[in-house]
């Protein structure tokens, strides 16, 4: 056996180790405290126990819901970064954040949720991602080409766009619907909603396995969009393709956890210095990390400041961006664009 | 092994390649020459279909290359291109790609067989030894012989190179002209370089075309292409051309505005 796929396997356990540990970790701290060794004992005793309703009833949805969320926003980032060739490219850069908060801020307005039911929000943040990316996939697209170029700008636009669409029906809302939308667009993993996490966790899942259908036409983007039309690679189809996957990954993240910042773009990032370039491993490992990481914000988000809780994007922000500057400082490296 | 018909084609509403035909036999070392704009990238793009023809067809081994699909097209013809980008790569991971045509459904390893296969061609262009280098931090000259290592990868049948000897001091230009030399009558590789450098085009290429403005101006042997009268008449330089002392090929020199007045003025005052 080669001996890349030996570092890449014995990459995948770590960062599954990784992740396991800090799943565990999540499940026993607190605001009541419960030690690794009791953990066993009270999932076995079965249901009934305050203990057991906290770990599965509070604790275990927002670690699922973590390691979802965050894998999905990680992959979209290394899909993203792949497809533009650009480091600073992430989930939310290209508009689809901005379309999904904006359904849901219309939501919030209208009082749509109180007959719509506990779907509405998701529902209509999803809406207004698909409605986002029609529109710069339209937009980009000329004869039957999609600029690549063409569809970051557009995507920076409307993300502007819809923010300050936002802003307007900030300004002229009731106070309390403020409230409510300023509580979303912070995002948080807080779903008491099963059926919603786990299709959370399928579309997280499938959208990391259909990604793995294109890792060599990523290993050859990364060479150019020509270069990778000379390695026989259909250049259109597989944009077109990672566009969309990246772009229901973020949209299906935001509408279920709202806008969690920095994981899609610090993650891959992160990942790429140390396991390489090689798409084969960095879709998986990026995933795994992104949930890892997604999953221990969180938990500091809700213990630092017991029982209050921070929103989970300023742990994100501060802990993944000193982590990076500080990884960045000790291990030299080149973003994930090109240098021609 | 490749013919061009009636091929016009450019970019957006602009016309750039206008009613080329040509034909490039099997096992033939062709250079494209001509000045810069005149169409010599282009025509290599078409050939890859990296620019849809407006008008004709390029047929390769008799087949349409729009019916051969981009994977297919990939095995049989491989690019050289200029000025490509280069990442943090490292050398083999880089030729490595070369093999991503031949890869089958679902799979995600290269076998022994690719390894081995990458590793021969490493050899042959002599870039084994920098296989665990990063492509970022090699010279021109050595990125520019990965770059063929990649394209050899493929098993291609034609080789198209473009400019691949620019920015390259003389000893790593005829070094890589002669590896591709090499291919050509070794493994019979079919070969379509552009060259900006008339020189060489004259000294390695069995066959040039000259292409001005879009257009064919002329095909043929370096000695039928490479006279001063097509030179001064396309290129709008004056030029001396006289043979190379040992392959007794055509050679180009180029006379400054300095000395060209010098003349004049001698001849003048002769009266």
């Amino acid at each position: 056996m080669q001996n890349k796929v030996i570092r890449w396997i014995l990459w995948v356990l770590l960062l599954g180790g990784i992740l396991l540990g800090i799943s565990v970790f999540s499940l026993c701290v607190g605001s009541a405290g419960i030690p690794v060794s009791e953990i066993f004992n009270l999932i076995l005793d079965g249901k009934g126990s305050t203990g057991y309703s906290i770990l599965i009833d509070i604790r275990l949805p927002r670690i699922i819901l973590g390691f979802a969320i965050g894998g999905a926003l990680s992959l979209a980032g290394v899909l993203l970064q792949g497809m533009f060739r650009n480091p600073l490219v992430e989930p939310y850069t290209l508009g689809i954040s901005g379309g999904a908060a904006l359904g849901v801020c219309i939501n919030i307005v209208f009082k749509l949720n109180e007959t719509a039911g506990i779907f509405s929000f998701p529902l209509s943040g999803f809406t207004g991602a698909v409605l986002v990316i029609f529109l710069i996939y339209s937009l980009s697209k000329k004869k039957g080409i999609l600029k690549i170029q063409g569809l970051l700008l557009t995507g920076v636009m409307i993300s502007f766009i819809s923010s300050s669409l936002i802003m307007l029906i900030m300004a002229i809302s009731r106070t309390e619907d403020i409230h409510g939308i300023v509580f979303w667009i912070m995002g948080s993993l807080e779903e008491p909603n099963w059926a919603l996490i786990k299709l959370a966790v399928i579309i997280a899942v499938s959208g990391l396995i259909t990604s793995y259908l294109f890792c060599f036409d990523l290993n050859a983007l990364s060479l150019g969009e020509e270069e990778a039309l000379h390695l026989g690679i259909n250049t259109e189809r597989s944009k077109r393709f990672l566009f969309i996957t990246a772009s229901l990954l973020t949209g299906c993240s935001v509408s279920v956890a709202g806008i969690i910042g920095f994981v899609g773009l610090i993650v891959p990032h992160f990942v790429r210095m140390f396991v390489g370039r090689d798409h084969r491993i960095l879709l998986i490992a990026s995933f795994l990390t992104g949930g890892a990481f997604l999953i221990l914000c969180d938990t500091l988000a809700r213990t630092i400041i017991s029982p209050l809780e921070l929103p989970v994007g300023v742990i994100t922000g501060i802990l993944g961006g000193s982590l990076f500057v500080y990884a960045m400082s000790k291990k030299q490296i080149v973003l994930g664009g090109n240098s021609a | 092994m490749l013919e061009i018909r009636n091929l016009t084609c450019g970019y957006d509403s602009k016309f750039f390649l206008k009613d080329i035909n040509f034909v490039a036999n099997s096992k033939e070392f062709i250079g494209i020459i001509g000045p810069n704009g005149s169409g010599k990238t282009t025509l290599l793009r078409a050939i890859t279909r990296v620019i849809n023809p407006i008008k004709g067809e390029i047929l390769f081994d008799g087949k349409n290359i729009r019916q051969m699909g981009y994977k297919n097209l990939a095995k049989k013809i491989a690019v050289v291109s200029q000025g490509s980008a280069v990442n943090s790569m490292t050398v083999e991971e880089f030729i490595l790609l070369g093999r991503i045509p031949h890869f089958m459904r679902y799979q995600f390893l290269e076998t022994g067989k690719d390894m081995e296969f990458a590793r021969n061609c490493m050899e042959i262009t002599s870039t084994l030894k920098l296989k665990d280098q990063l492509m970022c931090e090699i010279s021109g000259g050595e990125r520019q012989l990965a770059f063929v290592a990649r394209a050899l990868c493929q098993r291609p049948k034609l080789l198209l190179l473009d400019e691949p000897t620019s920015h390259l001091d003389i000893a790593h230009q005829v070094r890589i002209l002669d590896l591709v030399k090499r291919l050509n009558k070794k493994e019979g590789l079919t070969v379509i370089i552009i060259l900006h450098d008339l020189n060489l085009a004259s000294q390695y290429c069995d066959r040039l075309l000259l292409l001005d403005n879009g257009r064919i101006y002329k095909t043929g042997f370096p000695e039928d292409v490479l006279t001063y009268q097509i030179i001064e008449e396309v290129y709008k330089t004056v030029v001396v051309i006289q043979n190379n002392p040992i392959s007794l090929k055509p050679y180009v020199l180029l006379v400054p505005e300095e000395e060209r007045q010098k003349r004049e003025n001698k001849c003048k005052q002769k009266g």
